[in-house]
């Protein structure tokens, strides 16, 4: 057995320290390392969702992004317009809302030029498996409800609070969040044309 | 966000041990007696909103203003460690037989997933403030001990019927735990 | 104890999770499919692997009174090599484990091991020993998500059995529970004949 340090306060602050950075480096290096397949990985993500939402493109809407502020105090959302060889056939938006049932949800809606909606895709969420996850097209078609609508004679807000969209059954709170995480886009998209 | 919806979501709806599976392991070892499940609690309970409130303040002041947010593990582990060590310093100062009661589970505190957990998705949560994160903690602290405390219920109750060999003890423990989780389910109609 | 039976008692004998009950949140959290169960498993046992070697390097250089605080920073120092690589490489499976990728560092095998063994023995052999448990562990995680899998959504690693959805309720979070417990007892049986 080889012999042990004893724990004097010295040492096991010299111990701690070395342990620390060396732990501390280590990772610094991991994390350059990974940073720029982390950011590409990412990116492949968020155009993915933005070619569901919008008409074809030919531009690249990251570049092209834009942030606008949103009522929420320092949060925006982020534009990403959609130009067939410059002319404008949509533009995604990156919205949330915070009414969900556990945490802020992140939905990316393709807008066309007039306003309606052409598709919606689910970035994030943590809603309950079963009810709220409902709003993912990969468990109820749910969210189809909003295709092709406008926003300006279709009103954003569940049937229980006077709107138009069918809300999920059992899950009324979810589909509040994902209407108003919608209507929160449409709202700033038509106040900046 | 509503202050309720948290409360409602947090103990019933998304019961920390029994919808998100954390904080298993004390739930299995700690619930054989009410007395000790309570004891629990209140010392998770304590340690879970402090870490809370620390990590937040941390991640929110340190890791997003350097960019260094994959340090986010080990810091917020290492709060718990050092809280978990206050706690046991002090309850043994102010209150020796509680230090004892508790026993092992004090340190074991710190390898409750739950308490990490807890921490990570209040960090992880744009939409919590300061105030919302501590409601999201002390919510979860009491869902934790509403599922031991019910737990130890039904386990003191297990130890006096007839259980087939094989499933005696933790087995039959767990499938319990199942039906439990099960009629937790039912609480997310109060949405 | 001899080098092979260091390896493979961590499989049935002293299995993490069916016997050390170790580990159990991510046991029932992550198998909601074989693959994701086995994912979650070689996760942690690379995590495992490497703490017992790092442990065992520096046993005796760290003073007894901090080697937990010093056990920890080591394990969540790889911890975090690993959701970084993930989320670099494997973005779509990183997303499926969430939240249970940081919560390796609070797995009690991981700790329990640096702590029983990797701070005692020699680097082979706690490597050994990492392999072994980490490896057991991987493969009660897959059992659990092979069978949730099959019985939830008629499927095994992503082939299909049959058409539609299975019994939905072995997915969610009561189905985890009860198959862990019937898995238990069927551990139980099979150590006490051997």
């Amino acid at each position: 057995m080889a012999s042990k340090t004893e724990s004097t306060f010295r040492n096991m602050l010299i111990a701690l320290f070395v342990v620390s950075f060396i732990s501390a480096t280590t990772l610094g290096y991991v994390y350059e390392f990974t940073k720029g397949p982390i950011a590409i990985a990412k990116l492949k993500k968020k155009i993915a969702a933005i070619k569901k939402v919008v008409p074809e493109f030919t531009n690249d809407p990251n570049a092209d992004m834009y942030k606008i502020v949103s009522d929420i105090e320092g949060d925006s959302l982020e534009f990403y317009p959609a130009y067939k060889d410059s002319v404008l056939t949509g533009t995604a938006i990156k919205t949330f809302s915070d009414l969900g049932f556990t945490k802020r949800i992140y939905l990316m809606v393709g807008f066309l030029p007039d306003g309606s909606i052409q598709n919606i895709s689910l970035l994030e969420h943590a809603e309950t498996p079963g009810l709220g996850d409902k709003m993912d097209k990969k468990k109820s078609n749910w969210s189809e409800q909003f295709n092709g609508k406008n926003p300006a004679n279709y009103k954003l807000t569940v049937t229980k609070d006077g709107g138009d969209v069918d809300a999920i059954t059992a899950a009324t709170i979810s589909s509040r969040a994902y209407a108003d995480a919608v209507d929160r886009a449409y709202k700033i998209l038509m106040a900046n044309k | 966000m509503e202050y309720l919806l948290i409360i409602i979501s947090a103990v019933f709806v998304n019961n920390i041990v029994l919808a998100k599976f954390l904080g298993v392991c004390p739930f299995i070892g700690v619930s054989k007696k009410v007395e000790t499940a309570l004891g629990m609690t209140g010392a998770v309970m304590f340690v879970m909103v402090i870490a809370t409130i620390v990590t937040y303040l941390i991640q929110k002041y340190v890791l997003e203003v350097y960019g260094i947010q994959f340090m986010q593990t080990i810091t917020f582990i290492l709060v718990i460690a050092s809280l978990v060590q206050l706690v046991e310093i002090i309850l043994k100062k102010v209150s020796p037989a509680l230090f004892q009661a508790l026993g092992i589970f004090l340190p074991l505190i710190t390898t409750n997933c739950a308490v990490l957990g807890v921490a990570i998705l209040a960090a992880g949560n744009k939409g919590f403030g300061l105030i919302e994160s501590v409601v999201f903690a002390v919510a979860n602290a009491i869902g934790f001990g509403l599922a031991l405390i019910i737990f130890a219920g039904l386990r003191e109750h297990l130890d006096l019927v007839n259980v087939p060999k094989g499933m005696k003890g933790v087995p039959i423990a767990f499938v319990v735990a199942g039906l439990l989780a099960m009629a937790f389910m039912g609480f997310t109609g109060i949405a | 104890m001899s080098k092979l039976n260091i390896f493979t008692r961590g499989f049935i004998k002293e299995n993490a999770v069916f016997v050390l009950f170790l580990g159990l949140c991510p046991t029932l959290g992550t198998t909601t499919s074989a693959i994701n169960g086995l994912a979650m498993g070689l996760a942690t046992t690379f995590v495992l692997v490497m703490s017992n070697i790092v442990v065992s390097m520096v046993k005796s250089l760290i003073p007894d009174k901090v080697r937990i605080p010093a056990f920890i920073v080591i394990i969540a120092t790889f911890v975090t090599v690993v959701e970084l690589t993930m989320q670099a490489f494997l973005p779509d499976l990183f997303e499926v484990l969430g939240l249970f990728i940081p919560l390796i560092v609070v797995n009690c095998v991981i700790l329990g091991r640096a702590e029983a063994f990797a701070s005692k023995n020699n680097v082979f052999d706690s490597a050994l020993d990492g392999f072994g448990m980490g490896l057991g562990f991987a493969f009660a995680l897959t059992v659990l998500g092979g069978i949730r899998e099959i019985l939830g959504s008629g499927a095994l690693f992503g082939f299909n059995f049959y058409e539609g959805d299975g019994m939905l309720i072995f997915v969610l979070a009561p189905g985890a529970f009860i198959v862990l417990g019937y898995l238990i007892a069927i551990s139980n049986k099979i150590n006490s004949k051997a």
